[in-house]
């Protein structure tokens, strides 16, 4: 008896894993081919370069969100975040630039690496010192984030100085043997997270984590520590996007980032991680986001769906996406 | 015979016809049978006590009558007429209750709404919070229960939960009323109230079916006396022709068999693992204890006692207090399962699936999750490293795998415990305690962990094992302490130790009690 239930058949075991693992980029395989039916110069140079550039912002902020779902946690407070983190950023640069000149740019940087991690921390404090459902913390947070800017911008814009314009503009608009900065920025920040994910016992202890907290908890594993951290890579991830976004609209305004957090979060699940917690899927989470900006691309290129649908065609997509998760796990 | 003396006779027929008839009733889960050929009859205005060690089938008969569970053998008669309940409404309908063991409770909602739960009382198509109120008031008096019927269940003590669930079971009035160990988590004063309960029910004219590790309880209230083991049935006997003896005897009544290794004898050596003075609010009161390399320690008692809490709390798990903790003479203390692991205490839980392993994660993770400290220095991984430790564990502990890329949920019962003792010996512990080690697993894997147990004895290791598998307790365990309600009440070290003495100690308090609980 023991045997029968130690050996299920090969086959539907080996079907299902490779089917939420690869499920993403065949879905993304599939926008292609419909993209070039629909408007061949969907596939052009230009065109992919612009919907993957444009994708980085997610999919950057999505890697971070990867580490804090998988965790077992959730973050709605990163768009809110972003804004935040970048208008700390444009007026630590506007205030330092007559005594550092063009190397506030890099000061603003740093600055911004260590307020994302500090919102992080916060974050991750709250929800594992306080031990408060990480939902309930990040809407409160995600209120407060998005007071401080409009704050922050008295309601209107807070312009980056005219003076660190060109200077900064490379970081969205320049390119490296011909590939978009956003991209080789998505790419690394991916790089480095699949890494810390599947590579360091980090990674390891924060998938066990949320796959079994007791487990977790038995096994030695500090629970609080592993969520907290997670909620600081979380922070830097907003981070690096917010510097790369900054060159783009040159300003933060109170609507920067908002319904980001949906966005990410949409990326994370059709990335094929489940929002419950256990293993996170980086590359996934990457696909996800082009998949959302591509689906967008799209109904802007072809006549047959009004683009104002966009958001309810992804709405459609993250549903599909945990049909097929909710059924690939039959055994 | 003539008409007249037909139909006295089908008259008395019907009078002494029992309220339930059992016969063949059995239950098997594929090819495991968990209950087998029983044959019960259970009357009005009896009591009738049933008994037997932990796995002997008692909650599945209780499960089997009160419709939660089909049988696959045999037949019920109600009133004489054969039924069979599709769920547990229909034998709730047929008159049927059963108070669980387990609380079985909305924690969000008030007392009255938990005991109208379903069955609301309205008036004009509105819930009547007056009428409910006044009745919850009354039936608490009854019980004895002291709690506010606005107060949310979270908020009760345990008991007093359990008092709602029994008033619950006891708002309507049944034929027969199942009561599935219902005094576990009650105190003296309460218990006396619910015999009292008990005895008026019977006195109504309702059949009682009481279940119950409590031999005294047993002895102080049943009529007769049913007890199974192994999920047979061994014999109803009437209560007066019985002493709590006689009970023990029975339902632990098997052979010793060569599934344990050779005892090893009562170490001398000095401890390595010394408890002091350490409670755990609510289940566990001021236990001391010593284990020592080179023998099994054995914590007997039954569920609830609070074997599982005590080791819980010395590990940070629960909220605990603790006088003082010694590893090998050296003072420690202990916060978490890192610092146990730190100092050499390596903990198997009773609950492989819900705390011991990630199910959906493939073995080697699952090997290597504690002890990743200490086989990586720096901080990231190699799989190769990984592949080498399992492949030594497989070898080691003789877990079956037909690849080594399953996940750990798709092993049986048996292989997942051996991978999760693997798990923990890889932390080269001092002292490895085992809750339960062969809950749920085959004959041939239990042999098998006993035979590692008694490996890392015999490697300079201090064991302790929690069972509530008296015959394992006895077989495996050099010395064995006994807890019930949240003390240990009695030590057994060597020729001392009989499944009678434990039971006795574990149950009603045995020759040891008094002189129990000092080491």
């Amino acid at each position: 008896m023991s045997d029968i239930t130690a050996m299920p058949a090969r086959e539907p075991w080996l079907q299902r894993i490779n089917w939420v693992d690869i499920g993403p980029f065949i879905a993304l395989g599939i926008l292609v081919i419909v993209g070039v039916l629909i408007n061949p110069d969907f596939l052009s140079p230009t065109n992919i370069a612009n919907v993957v550039t444009r994708s980085a912002f997610i999919a950057i902020i999505a890697v971070g969100a990867t580490f804090v779902i998988s965790s077992g946690g959730l973050d709605l407070s990163v768009g809110a975040m972003t804004a935040f983190v970048t208008g700390i950023m444009i007026m630590f640069m506007n205030a330092m630039v007559p005594s550092l000149g063009g190397n506030a740019i890099i000061a603003g940087m740093a600055l911004a690496l260590c307020v994302g991690a500090l919102c992080g921390l916060f974050n991750g404090l709250i929800v594992t010192v306080g031990k408060i459902e990480p939902f309930i913390v990040t809407l409160g947070t995600m209120g407060i984030f998005r007071a401080l800017i409009t704050f922050m911008s008295d309601g209107g814009n807070i312009p980056l100085d005219r003076s660190l314009r060109e200077p900064f503009r490379p970081v969205y608009y320049g390119s490296f043997a011909g590939i978009p900065i956003p991209i080789l920025v998505s790419i690394a920040v991916a790089s480095v997270g699949a890494f810390i994910l599947y590579k360091t016992k980090f990674g390891r202890r924060c998938a066990a984590v949320g796959a079994n907290e007791e487990v977790a908890r038995f096994s030695g594993i500090s629970v609080g520590r592993i969520r907290t951290l997670a909620f600081v890579i979380q922070g830097i991830c907003v981070a690096i996007a917010a510097i790369c976004y900054v060159p783009r609209l040159g300003a933060a305004t109170p609507t920067t980032g908002q319904l980001w957090e949906l966005q990410v979060i949409t990326a994370v699940v059709i990335g094929g991680t489940a929002l419950r917690g256990g293993k996170g899927r980086i590359w996934g989470t990457v696909a996800g986001a082009v998949i959302l900006e591509m689906i967008a691309n799209l109904m802007v290129l072809s006549n047959f769906i009004s683009e104002y649908l966009v958001a309810a065609v992804q709405g459609i997509i993250i549903i599909i996406a945990m049909l097929v998760q909710r059924f690939s796990k039959q055994p | 015979m003539n008409a007249a003396e037909v139909m006295i006779e089908a008259a008395s027929h019907l009078e002494t016809l029992p309220l339930m008839q059992l016969s063949g009733l059995g239950k098997a889960y594929g090819a495991v049978t968990v209950l087998s050929g029983v044959d019960l009859d259970i009357r009005s205005g009896e009591v009738h006590a049933i008994i037997g060690e932990n796995g002997a089938g008692k909650s599945t008969l209780m499960r089997l009558i009160s419709g939660h569970v089909k049988p696959s053998a045999g037949t019920i008669r109600l009133s004489g007429e054969l039924v069979e309940f599709q769920n547990p409404a229909a034998a709730e309908n047929a008159g049927i209750a059963l108070v669980h063991q387990e609380i079985l409770l909305a924690d969000g909602l008030t007392v009255v709404e938990n005991l109208f739960l379903g069955r609301e009382l309205t008036r004009n198509g509105v819930i009547d919070d007056r009428a409910m109120e006044r009745i919850a008031v009354q039936r608490l008096a009854d019980l004895g229960c002291t709690a506010s019927p606005r107060a949310l269940i979270r908020s009760l003590p345990i008991a007093q939960r359990q008092l709602v669930q029994i008033a619950r079971a006891l708002l309507e009035d049944h034929r027969l009323v199942i009561f599935d160990e219902p005094t576990a988590v009650l105190t003296t004063t309460e218990v006396d109230t619910l015999l009292g309960i008990v005895r008026g029910l019977r006195d109504q004219g309702a059949a009682v079916l009481y279940i119950s590790h409590r031999l005294n309880e047993v002895e102080a209230l049943a009529d007769r006396i049913t007890v199974l083991r192994d999920g047979k049935m061994i014999g109803t006997y009437d209560a007066a022709n019985v002493t709590q003896e006689d009970m023990a005897r029975l339902m632990v009544g098997r052979e010793l068999s060569m599934l344990y290794p050779p005892k090893r004898g009562v170490s001398t050596a000095a401890p390595v693992l010394e408890i002091e003075h350490l409670s755990v609010p609510g289940f566990v009161e001021d236990a001391s204890l010593v284990a020592r390399p080179g023998e099994v320690l054995g914590l007997g008692g039954m569920i609830g006692a609070g074997r599982t809490e005590l080791f819980e709390g010395l590990l940070g798990l629960r909220p605990a207090k603790v006088g003082e903790v010694r590893v090998s003479g050296k003072a420690v203390r202990i916060r978490s399962v890192a610092d146990g692991v730190d100092v050499g205490i390596g903990y198997l839980t009773e609950d492989r699936k819900g705390k011991g392993l990630l199910l959906r994660e493939r073995l080697a993770p699952n090997l290597v999750l504690t002890a990743l400290s200490r086989l990586y220095r720096k901080p990231y991984i190699e799989q190769s490293l990984e592949q080498r430790e399992l492949d030594r564990a497989v070898d080691e502990y003789d877990i079956r795998v037909r690849s080594k890329r399953l996940e750990a949920g798709q092993l049986s019962g048996g292989n997942q415990q051996k991978l999760l003792l693997a798990k923990i010996m890889m932390l080269d512990p001092k002292v490895v305690i085992i809750d339960e080690p062969t809950r749920g697993i085959d004959i041939g894997n239990k042999s098998q962990i006993y035979s590692f147990i008694d490996a890392l004895i015999r490697a300079g290791k201090a064991c302790i094992v929690i069972s509530s598998e008296l015959q394992e307790l006895v077989g495996l365990c050099d010395r064995i302490l006994v807890m019930r309600a949240g003390s240990i009440v009695a030590e057994f070290a060597g020729n001392d130790i009989t499944e009678e003495a434990v039971v006795l100690a574990a149950t009603s308090g045995g020759p040891n009690a008094a002189a129990g609980g000092k080491h």
